[in-house]
């Protein structure tokens, strides 16, 4: 890899482990709050198995770029040094929100760690097979709560439709960083960013279309770009303070 | 996870007689020669009604215990410090609503629906374990909870599990092995917090203090002398005594605190030579009946976030409503 | 007044520190139906009753499933059916089986020829 390709990977893998860190956190706060036994454990799995890849990909960056530890890379940089995306950062809303934010986002993962899978840098590729099974699983969780809500109620469906039109703006923001990427794609290491996103664009458009939902008029990103350079939303700040709350009262001592 | 030793009795409630008006004492006879065989009940068995009233009593309560005893740690799961310790948090968090998952399917095979026991819940008429109406003020009370408070469910709950009803007895035999993974995780944070800076040894010392007196409610006031109780023990349906099962987790558990340097603080703490068993100060049982009634510290706030939920829920669940629909009791 | 709780996520909820007791109460069937779960550890083992889960269709109760009977340990397969659709056998019925144990006939252990062969071995070498 040339210096510049080290470069762009490691803001690349910065910005997808930042998205799973704080996707899981956000969801991890349902626990025990669900709307129904059984969906409560199934959503805090999920949270979880997002921590989890936070952590995978973080150990990435430790372990081939020369990144520090997991824990120190997670709970102890700046705001301005986080690369996610602002869509995770928003906080849970009600559960229509939560659910949708989770079909979006997990789709978009689910295209992008297949693309991935088949990298030429085998430490990308080993780390998204180990993880898509479990994206895999989280897309149909997704899409089995969505569908059967949007074929509920009146209420149900116009709640789905609303928190759709809500989080789809948000959520283009995941596809922010194409030139970054390019360096990337063009080396043959991943997929285009354009390419992932016109592939989510069209499996939302056709899910929508079954369920009877209508793709939203509004899907401008412009008032949410930025999170992968470092810009947030004020929503990122508190909940890293929270977050680093007790791991800050000592960095250095073993918790 | 918890089983809270305590079964909550309304002081005001005469315990009702074991043989119901119109049951065949034959029956009875045969049901407690099952029992004392040592064979288990089935939902669908002939039992006392007071035996199946009970039964829902306990496992009802105990479901509450887990759904609301998943509100103390949850207080901090977005605060866990490092990935070990937020992946660890949220999956016991998450086991405890499983858990209560467990105990209300259990509880249902005996007819009462699960909205129900939630509705008994939420509006104040069944009780959960006392414990969880106090509250986790720092990060070292995860590690108390996780380790002592889980220790004492164990004790309590092992001895459930060789009960006589076989949904029940199910249930805690899975609870108790899920449960082994919070104690061992919980104990790992009380030994990393114990043995490590001032400031971490002083959050744990500090937790226990505020905790130890809840510990020692937790399997409830002595009842050796309850003639209800020797119905229940005779009907495996409470398996050993309050007295016997806080001995027991003090005899296992007082030295496994000692070890890495923290302090229980109760003065008359003794081990007694004689009998090689420990012996403890009064735990201030007025606190204990205050908090029943409703005035523990946490007593209104855990009601409320429950009822947060279900409201907030309540959508979802109406939504997928079907007309055809049709309530089956459980079938184990 | 807001209640104020030591947990962030219940500020978040920004509750009144009034009564919490709710009128509005959850109604019959509310938590949908009950679905049976059949657990296969492994390939080539049977599957296994474990326990049951609320769910609002199949689908729903396959992912309940998943979540509350294989979030840990091994799993390579599930089942969920309805519990209206199982047909079970009354307790109280259990005498159809009573027998059943007596019948040796239908059991190894009901033969045991070795005596009469060794008895004939021995009347051979004789």
């Amino acid at each position: 890899m040339t210096p510049d390709q080290i470069q762009a990977m490691r803001q690349l893998l910065y910005r997808l482990a930042d998205d799973q860190l704080i996707i899981g956190h956000r969801n991890s706060e349902w626990t025990g709050l669900g709307p129904v036994l059984e969906e409560d454990i199934a959503f805090s799995s999920i949270a979880q198995d997002k921590v989890g890849h936070a952590h995978a990909l973080y150990q990435l960056l430790h372990q081939e770029l020369a990144e520090p530890e997991p824990d120190t890379i997670a709970f102890m940089r700046d705001e301005k040094d986080f690369f996610c995306c602002q869509l995770v950062e928003m906080p849970i809303g009600e559960y229509d929100f939560s659910l949708i934010r989770h079909w979006l986002f997990d789709l978009a993962e689910q295209i992008r760690f297949d693309a991935y899978a088949e990298s030429q840098w085998m430490p990308l590729a080993k780390v998204a097979r180990k993880i898509k099974g479990e994206i895999k699983y989280h897309v149909f969780h997704a899409e089995t709560w969505v569908k059967t809500l949007a074929e509920g109620t009146e209420e149900s469906k116009a709640r789905m439709q609303s928190a759709l039109n809500e989080v789809l703006p948000m959520a283009m923001g995941m596809f922010e960083c194409k030139e970054n990427n390019a360096l990337l794609a063009e080396a043959g290491w991943i997929t285009a960013e354009a390419e992932l996103q016109n592939q989510w664009e069209a499996r939302v458009k056709a899910c929508l279309q079954a369920w009877g939902l209508q793709w939203p008029a509004q899907t401008d990103a412009s008032a949410f770009l930025g999170g992968r350079h470092g810009y947030h939303t004020e929503h990122l700040q508190p909940l890293l303070n929270e977050m680093t709350e007790v791991y800050r009262l000592d960095p250095s001592a073993e918790w | 996870m918890y089983g809270g030793g305590y079964i909550h009795q309304d002081p005001n409630q005469k315990p009702k007689s074991h043989l119901a008006e119109g049951e065949d004492p034959i029956r009875l006879a045969e049901f407690e020669a099952r029992i004392a065989a040592g064979d288990k009940i089935e939902p669908r068995d002939w039992m006392p009604a007071e035996y199946r009233r009970q039964l829902i009593r306990m496992i009802e309560q105990h479901a509450h215990s887990e759904v609301i005893g998943s509100l103390p740690e949850g207080t901090w799961i977005t605060r866990a410090p490092g990935f070990r310790r937020k992946m660890a948090l949220m999956a016991k968090v998450q086991d405890e609503i499983g858990h209560a998952q467990l105990l209300y399917s259990a509880a249902e095979t005996l007819g009462k629906p699960r909205e129900q026991m939630i509705n008994d819940l939420i509006n104040g008429k069944s009780k959960y374990s006392n414990v969880f109406n106090y509250p986790a003020k720092t990060w070292a009370d995860v590690a108390v909870i996780g380790f002592l408070i889980d220790a004492a469910a164990i004790v309590n709950q092992v001895a459930n599990s060789k009960g006589s009803y076989g949904p029940y007895c199910r249930a805690l035999e899975r609870i108790c092995y899920e449960e082994s993974f919070h104690l061992k995780q919980g104990h790992d944070i009380f030994v990393f917090l114990a043995t490590g800076t001032e400031v971490q040894k002083e959050m744990v010392q500090q937790a226990l203090n505020r905790w130890w007196k809840p510990i020692m409610h937790f399997f409830g006031p002595s009842d050796k002398s309850s003639v209800h109780t020797e119905t229940l023990m005779r009907w495996k349906v409470k398996m050993a005594s309050n007295d016997d099962m806080r001995q027991q987790f003090l005899n296992m558990y007082v030295p496994k605190i000692r070890e890495v340097g923290i302090t229980i603080p109760d003065a008359e703490l003794k081990k007694n030579p004689l009998t090689n068993e420990w012996e403890f100060g009064d735990p201030d049982w007025a606190e204990f009946y205050e908090v029943i009634k409703g005035n523990g510290p946490c007593n209104s706030e855990r009601i409320a976030v429950r009822k947060w939920a279900e409201d907030h829920g309540r959508w979802v669940r109406e939504a997928l409503l079907k007309p055809s629909h049709r309530y089956t009791v459980p079938l184990a | 007044m807001k209640l104020n709780s030591l947990d962030p996520r219940v500020n978040r909820m920004e509750l009144p520190d009034e009564n919490p007791y709710t009128d509005q109460v959850l109604h019959t069937m509310e938590h949908w139906e009950t679905y049976e779960v059949f657990h296969q550890k492994k390939r080539g083992t049977q599957h296994v009753h474990c326990g049951i889960v609320h769910a609002p269709n199949a689908d729903m109760a396959l992912l309940f499933a998943k979540e509350q009977f294989a979030r840990r340990g091994e799993t390579s397969n599930l089942w969920v059916v309805k519990t209206e659709h199982v047909m079970a056998v009354d307790y109280g019925d259990a005498d159809i089986f009573e027998t059943t144990p007596e019948k040796v006939y239908r059991d190894a252990s009901g033969y045991k020829v070795m005596d009469r062969i060794n008895e004939f071995k021995k009347k051979q070498n004789a």
